[in-house]
């Protein structure tokens, strides 16, 4: 639609003997072809965005909303925010989740990615099957996996103490220690299907020809893999670490679901601590700063994103 | 193609003009005058059932129909901040009576005495819960408390006698706890369930959530952390919701639970677990288990049609009469406000005495800190989870969540 709108409008423009008014009703109609992305723009994107900024230094409570009054109060709420050991202890956290998460998606997703690209008996079959983590809503896969979890009836428990791996049953989600561990083990398994389908189809991208040409030269699978397979998977995993770096942030559905934020705080995130704040103790405002802090970290790395494109992409082609 | 090149703008104009429309129509709606809308949290079939069939046996005598919107318990809140600020609200708003401080502070209620919703009569703690700074604004038809729960079979078999006190629940629990089984189960979770079975143990202990760290809470605390110590609770106390507490007890993989009347129907479908309800366990024997009391408050939201507002105040009165509540407590297992009709209920429920009788002396979780309840609960939250997971003793626990439920002010 777009494509064959867009064909008339340049003819008009490209014209040699344009009167001036045609001319400026061709620049008019190009920006109505613009106005809906850039309304859309300012609609969904703009306005929350410079919302959520100006909320952040008003003190936003239930009354406002009855009110419609929100005074201004500078500074404060990002100094209590700040000054909040639970903002604290949830940077470190989610820079904890976000870390080991991306780590443990990527490299199992590369493996599998690698493992299947070589046909076999069953492997679009197992391929599929591999995909269902990512067809299951999180919460489901949480409450699950908080039944799997479970310290004295979950099945992992149960069968870690019958292959005598443990004496004491671990405790999953009970334990401070080991509860940000378990977290980030779910999202993992959460996670592994887009790693794998993503790099997946990079690697069916990749020239068989270079193989040839590797194996000729009597390159072995790892210098294979290291030489060819990974620059010219470069591009792809680029777009995977972003996108799964923007969806791991903000995590908070696993977490609510799973533990709460607990126990004793110890899964907290900036996600779930934006959810504490302003859907539990109604502060808004307080709520606003740590989203605000949210969208900053995610904006410096969309720029990376970008920046990284631009080079993979503009080289190639 | 030369049809598109005639008018290429119109569909880019279409979209333009809906994108620009979309902003216009978050108006309210018009309200239809013979109905009265609800806002609840009954989205259970049975209890939307339920409060339907009392909304229109009041609303039927006054000509008007009642249309309930329910969303989940825990959007309540978010859903009528929604509401207020598209002036879209409902003319009654059924919140959780831990939350009618924050809104009553907001102005957006109207206070019942001026709607002419009459509160005489409903016992002392109902009408504290629909309070805020001594004026009513909610009425509660019914609530709930916890008690104690537990297996008479097992009880039986051990010779064990239910605990009145908290030595005889140590030393009960620990006996009670065999093989696959523990001796007890609570709810620990960082959230209003946890906080919700924390407080009877807590108040009964002599604490004080405006003042934590008044040197009495601790008590409370350290019974937690010994039962699991002990090993006659499990450590994943801190886990599991109320949900998941009677689920282990249905399971039998506990002998005792704390849990609410709301359990009761479906520890009924179970034929074959024989339970009974006592009281919660006291620190000193002799003395009156003080539990929360909780449940939700209906409201009148100021919405400036008086005419709408004087019909929902009847219906409101009219769910209050004796009959209607006694109805309604049993039809969702929640003990009366209304004292003549709780002893009916009680009368009617004999194994649930427990209840009505912790009822009695219930309190209710805002009375005293209003407003900073939410900052409160999350402090308490924390604290009994430091202990409970071994980071932190009970005093310094209860320390720190007196520094925090005060951070805010007020």
């Amino acid at each position: 639609m777009s494509t064959t709108t867009a064909v008339p409008a340049k003819s008009v423009a490209a014209s040699p003997a344009v009167p001036g008014r045609r001319a400026s009703r061709a620049a008019l109609t190009r920006w109505l072809f613009v106005a809906p992305a850039v309304l859309y723009m300012l609609a969904f994107f703009g306005y929350p965005l410079v919302r959520n900024v100006v909320m952040s230094f008003q003190h936003y409570t239930p009354r406002t909303f009855f009110t419609g009054e929100a005074p201004f109060n500078g500074l404060d709420n990002w100094t209590a925010v700040f000054g909040n050991e639970l903002f604290t202890e949830s940077l470190w956290h989610t820079a904890v989740f976000t870390l080991g998460s991306l780590l443990g998606q990527f490299v199992l997703g590369l493996a599998l990615a690698v493992f299947f690209s070589r046909r076999f008996r069953l492997s679009g079959f197992a391929r599929a099957v591999l995909l269902l983590p990512w067809l299951i809503p999180m919460v489901v896969s949480s409450v699950v996996w908080r039944k799997l979890l479970d310290q004295d009836t979950g099945v992992l428990n149960t069968l870690l103490m019958n292959l005598h791996l443990t004496s004491e049953p671990v405790p999953w989600l009970s334990s401070p220690s080991v509860a940000l561990l378990s977290a980030i083990l779910v999202n993992i398994w959460v996670g592994i299907p887009f790693n794998m389908v993503i790099l997946y189809g990079g690697l069916q991208e990749i020239p068989r020809e270079m193989y040839e040409a590797a194996s000729l030269d009597g390159a072995g699978p790892w210098r294979t893999f290291r030489s060819i397979t990974l620059p010219q998977l470069r591009p792809v995993i680029t777009v995977v670490l972003v996108l799964g770096f923007m969806s791991t942030i903000k995590i908070l559905d696993l977490i609510l679901a799973l533990t709460g934020g607990g126990p004793a705080d110890s899964t907290q995130t900036l996600g779930t601590a934006t959810y504490q704040l302003s859907f539990q103790q109604l502060d808004f405002g307080q709520g606003a700063v740590v989203g605000n802090v949210l969208i900053l970290i995610s904006a410096v790395f969309a720029v990376f994103y970008l920046r990284a494109n631009r080079s993979d992409f503009g080289q190639g082609k | 193609m030369p049809l598109l090149r005639r008018r290429p703008p119109a569909p880019v104009l279409l979209l333009t003009l809906l994108v620009a429309s979309a902003g216009l129509t978050g108006c309210a709606r018009e309200a239809d005058p013979n109905t009265i809308t609800v806002l609840n949290s009954a989205t259970d079939k049975h209890e939307h059932d339920q409060q339907q069939k009392f909304f229109d046996r009041c609303a039927e005598p006054l000509g008007v129909k009642v249309e309930q919107t329910s969303v989940p318990a825990a959007q309540v809140a978010t859903k009528a901040l929604r509401m207020a600020s598209s002036h879209s609200m409902t003319d009654i708003l059924e919140l959780d009576g831990s939350e009618l401080p924050q809104f009553a502070d907001t102005g957006g209620l109207v206070p019942l005495k001026t709607a002419g919703v009459a509160v005489d009569g409903l016992s002392p703690g109902a009408v504290s819960m629909g309070s805020f700074k001594g004026t009513a604004y909610g009425i509660a038809r019914s609530v709930n408390t916890l008690a104690l729960f537990y297996n008479t079979d097992v009880l039986k078999e051990a010779g064990v006698t239910p605990p009145a006190t908290w030595d005889e629940l140590k030393v009960a629990a620990k006996k009670l706890t065999r093989g696959k089984m523990f001796g007890m189960a609570f709810s620990a979770t960082p959230d209003a369930d946890g906080v919700y079975q924390f407080l009877p143990f807590f108040w009964s202990a002599g604490g004080d959530e405006a003042r934590i760290d008044n040197g009495k809470g601790e008590q409370a605390v350290q019974l937690w952390k010994d039962l699991v110590t002990d090993r006659s609770a499990s450590s994943a106390v801190v886990t599991w919701n109320q949900q998941d507490v009677n689920d282990q007890f249905i399971a039998g993989r506990t002998a005792m639970m704390v849990n609410g009347p709301w359990q009761v129907p479906v520890l009924s479908q179970h034929k074959s677990l024989h339970w009974a309800v006592t009281t919660i366990p006291v620190p000193v024997a002799g003395k009156a288990p003080v539990a929360p009391m909780g449940g939700t408050v209906m409201t009148l939201p100021r919405t400036g049609d008086t005419g709408r507002q004087a019909t929902a105040a009847k219906i409101l009165n009219c769910l209050n009469e004796r009959r209607n509540q006694v109805g309604w407590g049993a039809g969702v297992n929640n003990i009366p406000t209304r004292a003549s009709a709780a002893a009916e209920y009680k009368a009617d429920n004999p194994k649930l005495a427990g209840f009505a009788d912790t009822v009695a002396t219930a309190r209710s979780r805002t009375a005293k800190v209003g407003a900073r309840w939410p900052a409160v609960s999350s402090a308490l939250a924390g604290a009994f989870q430091s202990v409970l997971t071994g980071s932190s003793s009970p005093e310094a626990a209860l320390k720190r969540a007196q520094s925090q439920a005060t951070a805010g002010g007020e």
